[in-house]
């Protein structure tokens, strides 16, 4: 009774969080969904006798390979986002039968097989003093040879995924130098300032990512805020005028801009008497184009540098 | 008493048991030796010695603990296939017929070893050699210490493996690559003739092991005993150069001279034969094909003289007197149980005597820089001590009484004639043939006075490899002053060792083999004493002296002049089978090829047809490919939607099958 | 519980694995995808090792566990590579391999 509850509450899980998997729009929620799915499977598991499965699928997958993909995420941006058209022409509909072929078949071959007994793992368990022995002494015994090869392919899975994640370099190494030497190039061509961006919060009220850094004359640096957070519209400011600059920053980053000297800027108003909104809807001539070339940001010396990244401190 | 024997039996058990050792040795060493690379260079060949040393100390000691409890020993280390009712297993047997076999290869082998060391000192690839050798050792024990035919194919080869490597050993001269991969070519077609004969025994005998096989083809009944038979005789053929597939002996010369001598005289070219012995009950099964057998054997044994009366290189006339004795051997193996007996015998000797004259080919030739016999004799003062080496090999060969050719050959002949008396007349004729081309040979290297004097030399025929080449060739043109160079320890040892055993094997083996023998082909073979003669012996000592006689007579002043005539196209029996292979294989192949790059050319793929817009069959296939390309469209996705219509099929497919 | 359930399960979850990697384009969201579908073989792996009363069915559970995390590094590691040269995780952006 107890694990006829168990299994509604973990089937339903499972197959709700596959769907999420698949459907989810962001990655990030996919990941999530196949948290709650694997925790979900392992519950499975935890009904069919199987624990040392119910905990090795909670460690491996929820703990070691969905967080592998997270990391794999953090290391190439989460905001990458998929459009939802279709590109090749006739895929839906033949994935859609043969995806619905297969369910159909799988389930009448299960329906034409009907399992009546339930099976029962307790004598096979009991013999070896209980499941993890159990497993034990099959892996290292009838399945040695198997083990053995897993192994080596768990290592050269590790070393495979060494070579492969290292970036090849081509060409010698930029050295302090060459990078002083390229930041003054870009002062005298594209008159590009070759001092450090300031960091967020400066001379702001808050020293949050979120507030960016103000110059002498109250002005917003633009380049203190992430490209990030200026596309998502959660940059908080204090001056009034401020949705106008966040604007102008942006376009200043989109096109950039000579820096507008000769432009009067809003007249500098104390912190203590603002009463700002915390956060601006972004407008909408305020998104990046997607790819931005050398011209429209910061110089960043390595090309292979998601340029997403907030380049923070230069 | 009891208590002893147990132990002795024991002691055998034990050690049989480890026969496996004999095999991983050699093959450990050669891989050493091949992958250490320079390093080994310096101690690689005693390395490779030590390989074949210690198997050979390995089978004396099995060889003596044999002596008191002769009982075959099957040690099976473990199942190689399981292919339905039929088990192959890796399983060594140790029986009277494998440890003489064992004793043979690991004996002449190390000898051979040791000769290497002194042969090869100052060739940059001794070590490289000697890799060769220790994997030629370590296939050929599996050879005879198998126990099913699966497991010799093994060996076998390994062997042919090992053989190619070593005659082309001097890889970078051309006569070497191409004799060894004309070897290797033929091997193949041997090769067919044993896996035909693998697969018949096992669809139709249902089992692959020696002591199995007669029962179960018996039982299969039908011509398949027949079928089994012939594929065996034509491996056999291709392995000890008889007669349709016999010409890659005389190229394998090329080889370094105690290659030949291992591979191509002790070792190599028994492996056929040791292939008719084990299969001997098979033959009882199929007389006709038996009779075959000897045919091959006798015509082998005629042509193998002929080329070594004709032939005029050292090395040459040695593999002519080869592909006789061995034709000796097919004969005597194909006229059941009893001449098998004697075909180990013969076989034994013959594996000693050979050895020492090729080994002593091999001194004539490290001493003097070359083996044409144009340039050689007169080397009786010269070389007096190789003189008395390749006497005792002589005498033994030519089967002077009481020596160890005279008791083999003369029981081969007294089997022959008993199966009948025109076999007896052809065996007899072989015994003075080989007297008198042996005699020639003995004349031609050791009488006179030598000939390089004289000779002006056209082409450089050196067979010793030095590594500067010209200056080889300026020292044999200028041949009036020919250094003749001292024989180093470690290949004068050999040739005593082999000298003497080719002295008094014979004494040694006889009426001892008949009786060894007896449980493995089920037959006592007669046995005679060592100073029985009757009739026959006579006769065959007569003939054997009136073959020395004709040779003596024909040879005894031999004069430069004589080499200086070309040789009539009849006498160059080797020849002709290059001729008939050339005729009858190599030309049609290659008219077929011609044939069908002209409709290549002309049909489909020219310029005309183009112009005709009758390119029919680059129209089709563009167009054909054109939609198959559709498919390869680069999307991952598309190929995952292929995959899963295709598991939905299958899927499907399954069901209904169940269902019907 | 009957096996048939937890088998349906499988077959369900496997199904729906199979069509987030033939209908998304996300390579993360793919190669999750592939690990539901791994995950649904394993079940019903478990589920007939308890029918048939043996451990080995959660034997071979176990070995695919390991050859999938083996496949997930292999398959990250070739994902950022991919990254890095095009920038994007369009699996239609990587189709070099065509005609």
């Amino acid at each position: 009774m107890f694990s006829t509850i168990i299994f509604w509450v973990a089937a339903v899980l499972a197959v709700t969080a596959a769907l999420g998997t698949v459907v989810a729009r962001k990655v990030v929620h996919s990941a999530i969904c196949l948290c709650a799915l694997m925790v979900g499977l392992g519950l499975l598991y935890a009904t069919l006798d199987a624990p040392f499965l119910f905990v090795a699928q909670i460690l491996v997958y929820t703990g070691s390979i969905v967080m592998l993909f997270l990391f794999t995420m953090m290391l190439i941006g989460i905001d990458t986002s998929e459009s939802l058209g279709e590109t090749i022409r006739g895929q839906r509909v033949a994935s859609g039968i043969a995806i619905g072929a297969l369910l159909v078949l799988l389930l009448t071959a299960i329906a034409g097989a009907l399992i009546e007994s339930p099976g029962d793992l307790t004598a096979s368990n009991e013999h070896y003093g209980g499941n993890a022995q159990g497993l034990a002494m099959l892996i290292f015994t009838k399945y040695v040879f198997a083990f053995e090869a897993a192994s080596a392919l768990v290592l050269t899975a590790a070393l495979a995924a060494m070579v492969l994640a290292h970036p090849e370099k081509h060409g010698a190494k930029t050295g302090q130098r060459e990078l002083a030497a390229e930041r003054m190039k870009l002062y005298a061509d594209l008159g590009i300032s070759p001092a450090p961006i300031a960091g967020p919060g400066v001379y702001a009220r808050g020293n949050a990512i979120a507030y960016p850094a103000l110059l002498p004359d109250g002005d917003v640096a633009p380049d203190s805020i992430s490209p990030t957070l200026l596309q998502r519209g959660v940059v908080v400011t204090d001056a009034p005028a401020l949705p106008d600059l966040v604007a102008e920053a942006a376009a200043e980053i989109a096109g950039k801009l000579p820096t507008p000297n000769s432009t009067p800027t809003p007249t500098y108003t104390p912190p203590f008497s603002s009463t700002s909104t915390p956060t601006f809807p972004p407008p909408p001539p305020l998104t990046l184009p997607p790819t931005p070339t050398p011209t429209q940001t910061t110089p960043n010396p390595n090309p292979n540098l998601n340029p997403d990244s907030p380049g923070g401190t230069r | 008493m009891g208590m002893n024997m147990l132990l002795l039996e024991s002691g055998f058990t034990r050690w049989a048991g480890a026969s496996w050792l004999v095999i991983a040795l050699p093959l450990l060493v050669a891989a050493v030796l091949l992958s250490a690379g320079a390093l080994s260079d310096s101690w690689g060949h005693w390395l490779g010695v030590a390989g074949i040393a210690v198997p050979f100390c390995y089978s004396i000691l099995l060889f003596c603990l044999m002596l008191s409890a002769p009982e075959p020993f099957t040690s099976t280390l473990y199942t190689w296939l399981s292919l339905g009712t039929v088990k192959v297993g890796v399983s060594l047997l140790v029986d009277q017929l494998s440890i003489l076999f064992l004793l043979l290869v690991t004996g002449v082998g190390m000898l051979v070893a040791v000769y290497t060391v002194g042969y090869l000192a100052h060739d940059a690839g001794r070590r490289r050699c000697f890799g060769y050798i220790n994997l030629f050792i370590a296939a050929m024990l599996l050879l005879v210490l198998a126990d099913n035919y699966g497991l010799l194919f093994l060996g076998w080869e390994g062997v042919g493996l090992a053989s190619y490597l070593l005659i082309g050993f001097w890889q970078e001269r051309n006569a070497a690559a191409l004799a060894a991969k004309k070897a290797f070519l033929m091997n193949r077609v041997a090769d067919l003739g044993l896996l035909t004969a693998i697969a018949v025994l096992f669809t139709q005998a249902g089992t692959l092991r020696f002591s199995a096989v007669p029962a179960a083809l018996q039982e299969a009944g039908g011509p398949w005993a027949g079928i089994v038979g012939v594929a065996l005789l034509l491996a056999a053929c291709g392995k000890s150069a008889q007669v349709p597939l016999q010409s890659w002996l005389l190229d394998a010369m090329e080889g370094p001279t105690p290659v030949s001598a291992l591979i191509h005289a002790a070792t190599m070219v028994t492996a056929g034969v040791y292939l008719m012995l084990r299969s001997v009950p098979v033959y009882e099964l199929a007389p006709t094909v038996r009779v075959v057998v000897v045919l091959i054997g006798v015509l082998t044994l005629f042509l193998g003289a002929w080329i070594a009366m004709t032939e005029r290189n050292l090395k040459r006339v040695l593999a002519g007197s080869t592909m006789s004795q061995v034709g000796y051997l097919m004969l005597a193996a194909g006229l059941g149980p009893v001449g098998a007996v004697f075909a180990v015998f013969h076989l034994l000797t013959h594996g000693v005597f050979k050895a020492d004259l090729f080994l002593t080919a091999g001194a004539i030739t490290e001493a003097v820089g070359f083996n044409e016999l144009r340039k050689l004799g007169g080397l009786l003062k010269l070389l007096p001590w190789t003189f008395a080496a390749f006497t005792c090999g002589y005498l033994a060969i030519i089967g002077v009484p009481f020596l160890s050719g005279f008791y083999s050959k003369e029981h081969i002949i007294a089997a022959a004639w008993a199966d009948s008396p025109l076999l007896g007349v052809c065996a007899l004729l072989g015994v003075g043939l080989t007297a008198c081309y042996m005699t020639r040979l003995l004349l031609l290297l050791f009488a006179g006075k030598p000939r390089w004097q004289d000779t002006y030399d056209t082409d450089s025929t050196s067979d010793k490899h030095d590594t500067d080449d010209t200056a080889d060739t300026e020292d044999t043109n200028t041949a009036a002053d020919v250094e003749i160079r001292r024989t180093p320890a470690s290949m004068a040892f050999p040739l005593v060792v082999l000298s003497l055993l080719a002295l008094v094997g014979g004494l040694a083996l006889n009426g001892w083999l008949q009786s060894w023998l007896a449980p493995v082909f089920s037959v006592t073979a007669p046995a005679t004493n060592w100073l029985h003669f009757d009739w026959l012996s006579y006769t065959a000592i007569g003939v054997m002296l009136v073959g020395v006689l004709v040779a003596v007579v024909w040879y005894r002043k031999v004069t430069p002049a004589w080499f200086e005539e070309p040789v009539p196209a009849i006498a160059s029996p080797g020849l002709y089978a290059d001729i008939i292979m050339e005729r009858g294989i190599v030309a049609p192949s290659v008219r077929l090829t011609s044939g069908v790059t002209w409709l290549e050319q002309r049909g489909l793929d020219s310029d005309a047809a183009d112009a005709d817009g009758t390119d029919g069959l680059w129209l089709g296939l563009n167009g054909v490919s054109a939609l198959v390309l559709r498919l390869q469209n680069g999307s991952v996705r598309t190929y995952a939607l292929l995959c899963s219509i295709g598991v939905v099929v299958v899927l499907a497919l399954m069901l209904f099958w169940v269902w019907m | 519980m009957s096996p048939n359930a937890y088998l349906i399960v499988s077959a369900v979850l496997f199904c729906v694995g199979l069509s987030g990697v033939l209908l998304r384009r996300n390579a993360l969201v793919v190669f999750m995808s592939v690990e539901v579908m791994l995950n649904a073989a394993n079940l019903a792996l478990v589920t007939f090792s308890k029918v048939h009363s043996v451990l080995d069915g959660q034997v071979a559970a176990f070995f695919t566990m390991v050859v999938a995390a083996a496949e997930v590094v292999v398959g990250l590691a070739i994902i950022i590579t991919i990254f890095r040269s095009k920038a994007s995780l369009s699996l239609d952006d990587a189709r070099r391999l065509r005609h």
